[in-house]
């Protein structure tokens, strides 16, 4: 099995490049040959059929960004020559969701309406990763807009393959980014999660994604899907990783007025004091699903995939034995409303921020002579907005619009007052079940095959039905990898804790990681890695 | 479909009237294709019908309090001037000595 500097840890990646043992470049190489074995042909808008080596590659990045990379590596490693220290993610390969502005950078959010679009500015928390020492390799693939759960919805194509499984998903909408980071092709990556787009996929690509609490990190620079949920979110290898990006990333902006100003701890403090005395609450309302069958439309009722419920209990069991308290039977009745709550949302605010392309100032402009303004707009968002954004610009209209309103949008906005209402009860430090947090499946199931759900865009919803109410509630998430399935897919576990209790949730995480350390199932790897190290 | 499955919500008129708002031009088969899935989307939204909301309910705008003192102090109300007004001139599609070029906007009464 070979190890390349580009599977190091983030910590020890810039632990090397601090002391001058390794330099930024020769990282930045190592992330840039494995790149080249296991990448394939890059997504594009007229993508063209998928052929079967496709199905063997990755395909995470829409651009790749190795001149403006190699300056930055070159830049640390110069820093580090004059005894300056460049930061806590020294050297350490960054890749972006394409949905974030990179300055000089093209950012299309997935989608044909922005393939031109060149940022004239950086996001927030990219300005402050690249600050603190990491470089960016590229921009990676995500569904359009953030549309969706499978990373199939961009208009880049081939979408991204599942490192463990080309043929499977990765997972969405942060997609690129989960697949990137589980091959190797960046250590770290900045998504988004709206309804799970950085847990789902850290859960079906077997890495860690964190959610943190709206508000914890800045939305200046990230191109907006629903502004009330979305939430800037890292993805890394270990919760370590995570744990220092979060620290870089966070804190308020003068950019954005939800950036709050509550302190940001030093999530490295206390990662390893370990979980003795934690309540951790189980919930039958997380192993129970209700979801529409896909022929008939009706709601069934089924018990989760008894493999990802053993993984959580199993889970359970571990943080147990290192002295965690384990609280059974927490209620969280109104779980099983959060997709229909999110259909109502999510689509009226994503209709909203999605006015704004319109062929005019930047992004794509139909060709050829038109004849009046509205026809520019017509036959733009007509050609440049792929089938997501249009159906959420027409559910958004339709449910908040005056002559059809039947209610929804009120009672949708009550039902998340009651969704949040039921974690506030969970973790109410005077109430019945004092939870430090909740331990869940992070999904359904595991990664799903390429084209088995796309298409179907209210099954595909699904696949958030345990990560969405987190984005209600606004509270915290992290997904670790909880174990492997028979076909040998990686299972995620979330914890969900409290308004700005990452720190907790972290050390739960790293505690989790420390105990499972010599599990048999550590021992996996993915596929498309397996070929490299044979290769 | 299941037999008590209720009509379709988004008639064929309004998902027209929806498409105009919306500023879209749609392939026929692509508009047959977004108005079933609306209306399954919408099938699955009516489950919320089934929940008892307590009249007092408050409605949530998003899910985390924001107490005065964790919000960032307004800024001042000055001018800043833009920094790069050029490279943000320059995406636009079409320009013509500083100004964005458009198709006509044809002269309509107010209905």
């Amino acid at each position: 099995m070979t190890r390349s500097l580009c599977d190091l840890s983030a910590v020890e990646q810039a632990r090397r490049v601090r002391s001058g043992e390794t330099s930024a470049a020769s990282i930045l190489e190592s992330a840039l040959t494995r790149i080249e074995a296991v990448e394939g042909r890059p997504p594009l808008i007229e993508g063209g059929e998928v052929v079967p080596d496709d199905r063997t590659k990755i395909h995470a990045f829409i651009s790749q960004t190795i001149d403006r990379a190699r300056k930055q590596a070159q830049a640390i490693d110069e820093a580090v020559a004059r005894g300056e220290d460049p930061g806590p993610l020294a050297g350490v390969p960054l890749a972006i969701k394409d949905l974030f502005c990179v300055r000089d950078t093209l950012t299309t959010a997935g989608s044909r309406i922005l393939a031109n679009f060149r940022a004239p500015y950086s996001a927030t928390p990219v300005a402050r990763l690249e600050a603190a020492g990491a470089v960016t390799v590229g921009k990676v693939n995500l569904d359009e807009f953030a549309f969706g759960s499978s990373n199939e919805s961009s208009a880049f194509l081939p979408p991204p393959g599942n490192p463990w499984d080309p043929a499977r998903v990765p997972g969405g909408s942060s997609g690129g980014s989960a697949a990137a980071v589980a091959a190797g092709e960046a250590t770290i990556s900045l998504g988004t999660d709206t309804a799970g787009s950085v847990r789902q996929p850290a859960a079906f690509c077997g890495v860690v994604g964190l959610k943190p609490t709206y508000g914890r990190v800045s939305r200046f620079g990230l191109i907006a899907f629903a502004s009330s949920l979305d939430c800037p979110a890292p993805i890394a290898r270990t919760v370590e990783d995570v744990a220092v990006m979060l620290g870089v990333i966070s804190g308020p902006d003068e950019h954005d007025a939800t950036a709050a100003a509550t302190p940001v701890p030093d999530y490295l403090a206390g990662l390893d004091d370990g979980v003795r005395g934690m309540r951790i609450g189980l919930s039958p309302d997380y192993f129970r699903l209700r979801y529409p069958d896909p022929v008939s439309g009706e709601l069934n009722d089924q018990p989760i995939v008894p493999a990802i419920e053993a993984a959580v209990r199993d889970a359970a069991e571990v943080l147990a034995r290192a002295g965690a308290e384990i609280v059974e039977g927490v209620p969280m009745a109104n779980t099983r409303f959060g997709i229909p709550a999110y259909f109502v949302i999510s689509r009226v605010e994503a209709a909203s921020n999605l006015h704004r392309y319109d062929g005019v100032k930047y992004g794509y402009r139909a060709p050829g002579k038109l004849q009046e303004l509205a026809e520019l707009y017509r036959r733009s968002r007509g050609d440049g907005f792929g089938v997501q954004p249009k159906l959420r610009i027409l559910m958004g209209m339709y449910v908040s619009a005056a002559q059809y309103e039947k209610g929804y949008y009120p009672r949708a906005l009550r039902v998340r007052s009651m969704i949040r209402r039921d974690f506030d009860q969970a973790f109410d430090p005077q109430g019945r079940y004092r939870l430090d947090a909740l331990l869940t499946p992070t999904t359904p199931t595991t990664a799903f095959e390429l084209g088995a759900i796309y298409g179907d865009s209210v099954l595909m919803q699904y696949a958030d039905l345990l990560t969405v109410p987190a984005n209600h509630a606004g509270i915290p998430g992290l997904s670790v990898p909880g174990g492997l399935d028979e076909p040998g897919l990686p299972i995620g576990i979330q914890f969900l804790g409290p308004d700005f209790s990452e720190d907790r949730l972290l050390r739960l995480g790293r505690a989790f990681e420390v105990e499972t350390r010599e599990a048999a199932w550590r021992g996996g790897r993915p596929r498309v890695l397996q070929a490299v190290d044979h290769g | 479909m299941a037999p008590d499955t209720p009509p379709d919500e988004i008639t064929p008129d309004i998902f027209a009237h929806l498409v105009r708002l919306a500023e879209l031009e749609l392939e026929p088969s692509e508009a047959e294709y977004l108005r079933a899935q609306l209306n399954g989307q919408l099938r699955a939204v009516r489950e919320m019908a089934d929940i008892e909301i307590e009249p007092e309910a408050p409605i949530t705008s998003h899910g985390v309090p924001y107490p005065p003192e964790v919000r960032p102090r307004l800024r001042d109300d000055a001018i800043v001037a833009c920094e790069n007004p050029d490279e943000i001139m320059a995406q636009a599609p079409e320009t013509d000595s500083g100004y964005i070029v458009v198709p006509e906007i044809p002269h309509t009464d107010l209905e």
